[in-house]
């Protein structure tokens, strides 16, 4: 099932760029369209952030992974750049995995 | 680079992670797609989450028209190309010069075409390194997702109301965890911000 999501994903990614440049302008410029389309990214991605820190399938499970957000947090907050704030996440866990201080 | 690590992480081979990069070619949905795909959620599942986040580029393409009109009309396939080239980075660098201008339209085009080149060579090297690994997690790969998805959001938190909607998002979708399929809970995330939409409306009005 992940060719399929590939390919019908790609072609509705692109489809809704493209919409942007030939549908009539005034049918996409409405107010709620706007602020919805800005609200999503940051629900989405939030919840993104928490069910892949806190699970595992359908059970949540605490391990090193809070460690590297936390870690990737500060990164953050340091103005440190997207590949960085990544590696510094992974390492986290790495090395607290493998001194056996965390699953 | 750290899509192509991730998406191996995932579970998705070079061939698959590199396809997203040169087809979908919008990091936050691709992210989303093997994202949700990685933690056992369902294809269309992943799908409405990558579409849901990739909506916002209909909007940039939309604000993008009167920078990137000039008096000759543009042809066909330049219009497809420059649709496949609308990003986040690609609009931020146009709309900083006047609606028309050549230089917006420059902007615009190479950024695109740097972006997309350098992704994609990033994503194949991130890609073929992570096929090389036996175990995603011993070198913390699995803690590379989230961190991946909060550099993401990090910016997006403009104000108090957007950290609040990441916060509420968050503890619906983990709440909802043990009780749904794989891949719903991040969905049901795109409830919260329709309920957000309408409260921040009726503080507007």
């Amino acid at each position: 099932m992940i060719w399929p999501a590939i390919i019908i994903g790609s072609l509705g990614a692109y489809l809704l760029k493209l919409s942007g440049y030939v549908i009539p302008e005034r049918v996409l410029d409405n107010e709620r369209l706007r602020r919805l389309t800005a609200l999503l990214p940051v629900a989405l991605l939030a919840a993104l952030v928490a069910v892949q820190t806190f699970s595992t399938g359908t059970q949540l499970q605490l391990d090193a992974r809070i460690a590297g957000l936390a870690a990737a947090i500060v990164a953050l907050a340091l103005r440190a750049p997207f590949l960085v704030v990544v590696i510094v996440a992974a390492i986290t866990a790495a090395v607290l995995r493998a001194t056996g201080l965390a699953p | 680079m750290s899509f192509g690590a991730i998406a191996g992480a995932s579970g998705l081979d070079v061939w698959q992670t590199q396809a997203l990069s040169l087809g979908m070619f919008t990091g936050a949905s691709q992210f989303a797609l093997v994202g949700v795909l990685g933690a056992g959620g369902g294809a269309l599942a992943a799908v409405l989450t990558a579409l849901l986040l990739g909506a916002r580029n209909s909007l940039y393409a939309l604000s993008l028209r009167p920078f990137l009109t000039s008096n000759a009309p543009a042809p066909w396939w330049q219009l497809l190309v420059r649709a496949q080239l609308t990003i986040d980075e690609s609009t931020a660098m146009a709309i900083r010069y006047p609606a028309g201008s050549r230089r917006a339209r420059h902007a615009f085009w190479s950024t695109g075409v740097a972006i997309f080149v350098l992704w994609n060579l990033g994503t194949l090297i991130g890609a073929l390194g992570a096929a090389a690994l036996d175990d995603p997690r011993t070198l913390g790969l699995d803690a590379a997702v989230p961190a991946g998805f909060i550099a993401l959001l990090w910016p997006r938190l403009r104000d108090r109301s957007t950290i609040a909607l990441a916060l509420v998002s968050a503890a619906v979708a983990t709440a909802l965890v043990p009780f749904l399929q794989p891949g719903l809970p991040v969905l049901s995330a795109a409830l919260v911000a329709l309920v957000a939409e309408r409260v921040l409306a009726r503080r507007a009005a």
